[in-house]
């Protein structure tokens, strides 16, 4: 069983390169904050399943408790920041999508 | 038991992997967050149901309280991920992010 839990984890691992493409290369501000927020909800799982893997898992549930809390509380704040400055283009990309 | 286990995760990674390729794969931010929004909180619950049930193998009342928090995440997750999805939403209307259109010859 603990042949799956790893095969599970690398997949989502790979996964999670995948979205990091996302988090670099996104048009928006916005798109990041989605591609990051998306990579915590990995994050969560992953962590159980380390957990699982090492046969610990009454502290890595906690763990896991606070890492899904805070990766909510900081897409809000994120998105709410950016909702007041109003500005989600990088400054470098702002040129480019006036120009298209 | 083992075989549940097995069929729950493989969904969840499944379901990770159809909202990865769509956030890479869309063509406007609506669109990406839609893919992002609903396949990530279907996968996450998946994943952590099999993992909660996994937890169950042997029944002691640590592992039952393990359980029970990982269900608490379960829960959580299901009234959150929603709640970020709208914000980010709410975030980019009235920043003006524009909606994709399909244009007569144009790029994408």
């Amino acid at each position: 069983m603990s042949s799956v839990f790893l095969a599970i984890s690398s997949f989502i691992i790979l996964l999670m390169i995948m979205t990091l493409v996302r988090v670099i290369g996104g048009p928006t501000v916005l798109d990041r904050i989605v591609g990051v927020n998306m990579i915590g909800a990995k994050t969560t799982v992953i962590l159980l399943l380390i957990g699982l893997i090492y046969d610990d898992m009454s502290m890595f549930v906690d763990i896991a408790l606070a890492y899904a809390l805070l990766n909510f509380i900081a897409t809000l704040g994120a998105c709410k920041f950016f909702r007041r400055s109003n500005r989600v283009f990088m400054e470098d990309e702002v040129a480019a999508e006036e120009a298209s | 038991m083992d075989l549940i286990v097995t069929i729950l995760l493989s969904g969840g990674a499944f379901f990770f992997a159809i909202g990865t390729i769509g956030i890479l794969r869309f063509p406007d931010f609506y669109a990406r967050l839609h893919a992002a929004g609903k396949c990530d909180t279907l996968a996450a619950i998946l994943s952590l149901a099999g993992i909660a049930l996994y937890n169950l193998h042997d029944f002691t009342f640590g592992n039952i309280l393990v359980s029970c928090k990982v269900l608490a995440i379960i829960i959580f997750v299901f009234i959150a991920s929603p709640t970020a999805t709208h914000a980010i939403t709410k975030a980019a209307l009235l920043v003006g992010v524009k909606p994709w259109e399909k244009r007569k010859g144009g790029r994408a």
